[in-house]
């Protein structure tokens, strides 16, 4: 049973008589109870996509449901079902910590004391802080209460733009194991991020570009058909390093990665022959290694294609 | 690295009401340094960096930023740094061309100066066809990338980056890091916030603030050493749960 289905979606944008297409064409479906992941860089149409399906934005051509009602006829019983936090703020900014929340209880006729539970985990952090006005939050504090705030009614699906930007490591850590007590509730779940390790976590993963989705997969599948042979390489000059793999005909792309540079090798070419021509160039402590790819690198080579 | 300091900063203090936001915070950054200013949300980084760049007073303490003091030469401040904010921090509705004439005119530069500059980067970044689109209609990468560049428009001796990255893609964030790797080694001394946990291993020296306190600061593989850690994700989780702080 599906939670979300979307048949031939497409949407474009008309500013100033230059069309844009957002979405392209976009079937996919998500099973009740999954956490379902979408990735892509800015611009890939994940925000239309959202906006279509919490009925805020209506599709040019193509269907969608959710929890089986569809999105423009049903969508005011769509809006009590579903949960929906946009990327950008859509906290009152004059308002406290606490007004807010009280503030989306009361207009789907619940109270914080109801729910509290749900939204425990994350609103916990900023609770120390309810009297204080949303505007003069971190940033990462905001992402916070507007999660706890789109939480608020207990719904079916949620819907989260890019919940975790700006919000630090350690709470995007505890972040996702509440998405994980959530899914476990039976609440589906629809996620965009930015953050790869986050894309690990999902059941599945969607990859979007340019309005399209490329592909839709386990992470675990995504990453065991990365084809190519990928290196991690580091020395004491990494800038250096960098330029001179880049440089080499053995190598289609190389780029940082933590303390390592990883390196995708041409489909021909041999870890061997990459020793040789760093060794020959003497970097000091040079290490090379067979590399681990992760969604990460998985994700920069389809961006690639 | 030349051993000039560049940023002193000595018991700096920030108190909103009976909140300290900062809490007398001492540490130097040295000329043409990397620095990454790490932290959870809410450890005071922001409000940090608005005082050095003398956009707000601070409660007590002292801090000097290219040689000038925040309490009373904040004008020299601004004039000789860079700030990209953690908002966005451009006009989205003034064209590419336009943001970079109006900061150029801000700074006071020449037309010819203003001319070239603004050639050089539409050049750099590959935004020649956008010249003349909005800036609102940009992909967020695009516009952090311009954002930086004409945060450096002028430049500056130092420039302050808050979060430039943040929901930024992992193939543009590693551009925008190519560039930040540039603009260091044209002497721009760098001082830079994240939640990317990669990128504080691009850092030459890293602090980490817990409640209003710099905890640590030192260089990536020293930080790793002396709180056993693998990665720097690993010593910022270590160090970032120790945090208590309430409210007011
Ligand atoms: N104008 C203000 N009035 C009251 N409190 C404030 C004000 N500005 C900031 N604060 C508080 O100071 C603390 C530090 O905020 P700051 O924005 O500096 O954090 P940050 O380290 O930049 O966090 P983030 O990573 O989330 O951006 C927070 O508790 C915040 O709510
Ligand atoms: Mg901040």
């Amino acid at each position: 049973m599906y939670s979300v289905e979307v048949q031939h979606i497409s949407k474009s944008y008309t500013v100033k008589k230059a069309t844009t297409p957002a979405l392209k064409d976009i079937s996919f479906a998500v099973k009740k109870g999954e956490l379902f992941g979408i990735i892509g860089p800015d611009g890939a149409g994940k925000t239309s996509l959202f906006r279509i399906l919490t009925t805020l934005l209506l599709a040019d051509e193509g269907t969608a449901t959710v929890e089986g009602l569809d999105v423009v006829k049903a969508y005011k019983a769509i809006r009590e079902q579903v949960g929906y936090m946009p990327g950008r703020f859509s906290l009152y900014q004059d308002l406290t910590v606490k007004e807010n929340l009280d503030f989306f209880a009361t207009i789907f006729n619940t109270s914080v004391e109801e729910n509290y539970d749900l939204i425990k985990d994350i609103y916990v952090q900023i609770e120390p802080f309810r009297d204080r006005k949303a505007g003069k939050l971190s940033g990462g504090m905001k992402q916070k209460l507007a999660l706890s705030c789109a939480l608020i009614h207990r719904p079916k699906v949620l819907f989260l733009d890019e919940p975790t930007t700006g919000v630090d490591a350690v709470s995007r850590k505890e972040f996702w194991e509440m998405l994980k007590r959530l899914k476990e509730q039976g609440i589906t779940i629809l996620v965009s991020t930015p953050y790869m390790d986050e894309a690990e976590m999902c059941d599945r993963v969607a990859l979007m570009q340019n309005g399209s989705i490329l592909s839709i997969d386990t992470p675990q599948q995504i990453v065991a058909s990365f084809a190519q042979t990928m290196l991690a390489v580091r020395s004491a000059s990494m800038l250096q390093l960098l330029n001179k793999v880049r440089a080499s005909s053995f190598v289609e792309n190389a780029y940082p990665s933590g303390i390592y540079h990883h390196v995708i090798l041409k489909q021909q070419a041999t870890a061997d022959q990459l020793q040789q021509e760093l060794s020959a160039a003497a970097f000091a402590d040079l290490e090379i290694k067979k590399g681990q790819p992760t969604i990460e690198d998985c994700f920069m080579q389809l961006m690639r294609i | 690295m030349l051993n000039e300091k560049i940023i002193t900063v000595d018991h700096l203090t920030k108190r909103f009401a009976a909140f300290t936001a900062v809490d007398a915070i001492t540490f130097d950054v040295y000329k043409g340094e990397i620095f990454g200013f790490l932290g959870a949300n809410g450890a005071g980084k922001t409000t940090a960096m608005r005082m050095l760049c003398g956009l707000s007073m601070p409660t007590s303490g002292k801090a000097t930023v290219a040689g000038f003091d925040v309490y009373t030469q904040n004008e020299q401040i601004k004039k000789n740094i860079g700030y990209m904010s953690q908002k966005f921090s451009l006009y989205e509705d003034l064209t590419v061309k336009e943001n970079m004439q109006l900061y150029g005119g801000i700074y006071g530069k020449s037309n010819q100066f203003i001319k070239d500059k603004t050639a050089f980067i539409l050049e750099q970044l590959h935004l020649k066809d956008e010249a003349n689109k909005l800036v609102g209609s940009l992909p967020l990468g695009w516009k952090q990338k311009l954002a930086f560049s004409v945060a450096i428009f002028h430049e500056p001796e130092i420039v302050f980056l808050d979060e430039p990255t943040g929901g930024v893609d992992p193939v543009t964030r590693r551009e925008f890091w190519m560039m930040i790797y540039e603009a260091a080694a044209n002497g721009i001394t760098i001082f830079v916030t994240t939640h990317y946990m990669d990128e504080a291993e691009y850092c030459n020296r890293v602090s980490i603030m817990v409640d209003g306190k710099v905890e640590a600061l030192d260089t990536p593989a020293m930080l790793k050493q002396q709180y056993q850690s693998p990665t720097m994700d690993d010593v910022f989780l270590k160090l970032a749960r120790k945090a208590t702080r309430s409210g007011d």
